[in-house]
């Protein structure tokens, strides 16, 4: 793999985070950039992902490179069988940096040892998605001043969100507090949890979704309960409506509690939440776009930012 | 002649080589073809079904004027992990080697996630052995792990 790519968030060390945290806060007061001018960025979506790839492609623009890419492998070469390395090799021809989501598992990694050229992993299946997890942890900065010693309470799907298992190595190095809240069906796997064990990392399993944790909370993080990750259809009915979150059941929460919210959601936030000052997972998206500026430039080597 | 004189002349004697033991028998082709036996200009014997006290029925393999490095024989340790290596010179066993599980696996294993890129890309698999003592794998590419039972060989 090249030295610079950006696969999968457990490459970073503690100062590589607070670096690029500190880069996207200065992209934050000024988004407008021309940090790039000159260079070629390359969105390659084999699966469609509107929101991540809008936000590559802004990052890019802010900075003032241009784009190329595709949004839909159905009108390149891969349809017709080329291989992943030809693309990426050809692509490699042009651009500076290559942005890629991928439907398959390990395909950035992949992508990274065939090329020389940076890459920055978009997704690839349900392996990693490295700058969710950047926008995750500069959103948690940024509402809560800090990332130490703070309490955070996750709740939905976390045997199969992505997002929870690389929020929990991205912040192993601050010294969290973990609640797991899950329907039995979907609840945290045991390798998630010998993470934790391993990094001295407090956490408790809970299946019901109350207040009572709620208000112990800096930090909650709502995922979308899937009906399609059941087994057992008549679980899922029992459940489903379980792990909702309504405005009432914030009233004795924490002044400094944040909700967020990887996005899209179906109806585990009610729509009574968002006018609530606490509701954060729309600002959430737009920190995406500073964090995928510093990751770019993090990756591309520049650093007078 | 005596029983015991009939069992030795199944298998010829090697000069210097390296005599392969204790094979299973259902895993003897496949470890012939993970040394690259098939590519070999050595003389090479190859047994099977001998009667063993220890496993009941074993494989055999030997092969005339070869003396293998760590890292290719330990290629064979995930399908047979009590071979036993006997180092052949001048028509004695001057060594008797077991193999380990190497740390990584480069083109043996099959990564047992459909969606892994591995299944889809002719490209080589890589595993890191993440617990020696139980075998257990972990995929560099899609980063699933795979307990030694689930193991498929290519």
């Amino acid at each position: 793999m090249n030295a610079k790519s950006l696969v999968s968030i457990d490459q970073y060390s503690k100062d590589d985070l607070l670096r690029i945290l500190e880069y996207a806060r200065k992209f934050e007061e000024n988004p407008n950039r021309r940090l790039l001018e000159g260079k070629v960025g390359a969105t390659l979506f084999f699966e469609p992902s509107t929101r991540t790839r809008l936000s590559f492609e802004t990052a890019i623009n802010r900075l003032g490179g241009r784009v190329i890419g595709f949004q839909d492998a159905s009108t390149t070469s891969s349809s017709k069988g080329e291989t992943l390395k030809d693309t990426i090799l050809i692509v490699s021809n042009y651009a500076d940096v290559i942005v890629m989501r991928h439907y398959l598992e390990g395909a950035a990694r992949y992508a990274a040892e065939v090329t020389g050229v940076p890459i920055v992993n978009a997704g690839d299946g349900a392996n990693q998605h490295p700058s969710q997890t950047m926008l995750d942890l500069y959103s948690i900065q940024k509402t809560q001043g800090k990332l130490e010693d703070l309490t955070i309470t996750m709740v939905g799907d976390l045997k199969y969100g992505r997002t929870v298992h690389s929020l929990i190595v991205g912040m192993s190095h601050f010294n969290p507090t973990f609640h797991f809240i899950a329907p039995d069906e979907l609840r945290m796997p045991d390798e998630q949890k010998r993470y934790c064990d391993l990094h001295g990392i407090r956490y408790y399993e809970h299946t019901a979704f109350t207040e009572e944790i709620i208000n112990e909370s800096d930090i909650l993080y709502m995922t979308r309960v899937q009906r399609e990750r059941f087994t057992d259809l008549m679980e899922y009915e029992r459940v489903k409506n379980v792990y909702i979150l309504r405005n009432d059941m914030l009233s004795g929460s924490r002044d400094n509690l944040r909700i967020l919210h990887p996005l899209p959601r179906v109806n585990e936030i009610a729509y009574d939440v968002d006018d609530n000052p606490k509701a954060y997972y729309m600002q959430q998206a737009q920190n995406g776009l500073y964090a995928r500026e510093a990751i770019l430039c993090d990756v591309l080597g520049i650093n007078n930012i | 002649m005596s029983s015991q004189k009939k069992k030795e002349l199944q298998v010829a004697a090697l000069e210097n080589g390296t005599a392969i033991d204790h094979i299973p028998p259902e895993h003897l082709f496949k470890v012939a073809s993970l040394l690259g036996l098939d590519k070999m200009d050595n003389t090479i014997t190859i047994g099977n079904n001998f009667h063993s006290k220890k496993m009941g029925r074993k494989g055999v393999i030997k092969i005339a004027d070869k003396f293998f490095e760590e890292d290719e024989i330990n290629r064979i340790a995930l399908i047979a992990p009590n071979v036993v290596l006997n180092v052949i010179r001048d028509y004695e066993v001057v060594e008797k080697k077991k193999i380990s599980l190497p740390s990584e696996l480069k083109g043996i294993v099959k990564c047992n996630n459909p969606k892994c890129i591995t299944n889809n890309e002719p490209m080589v698999s890589r595993f890191q052995v993440v617990d020696k003592e139980r075998g257990t794998i972990k995929c560099c590419y899609c980063e699933r792990k795979i307990n030694k039972e689930d193991i498929i060989i290519k």
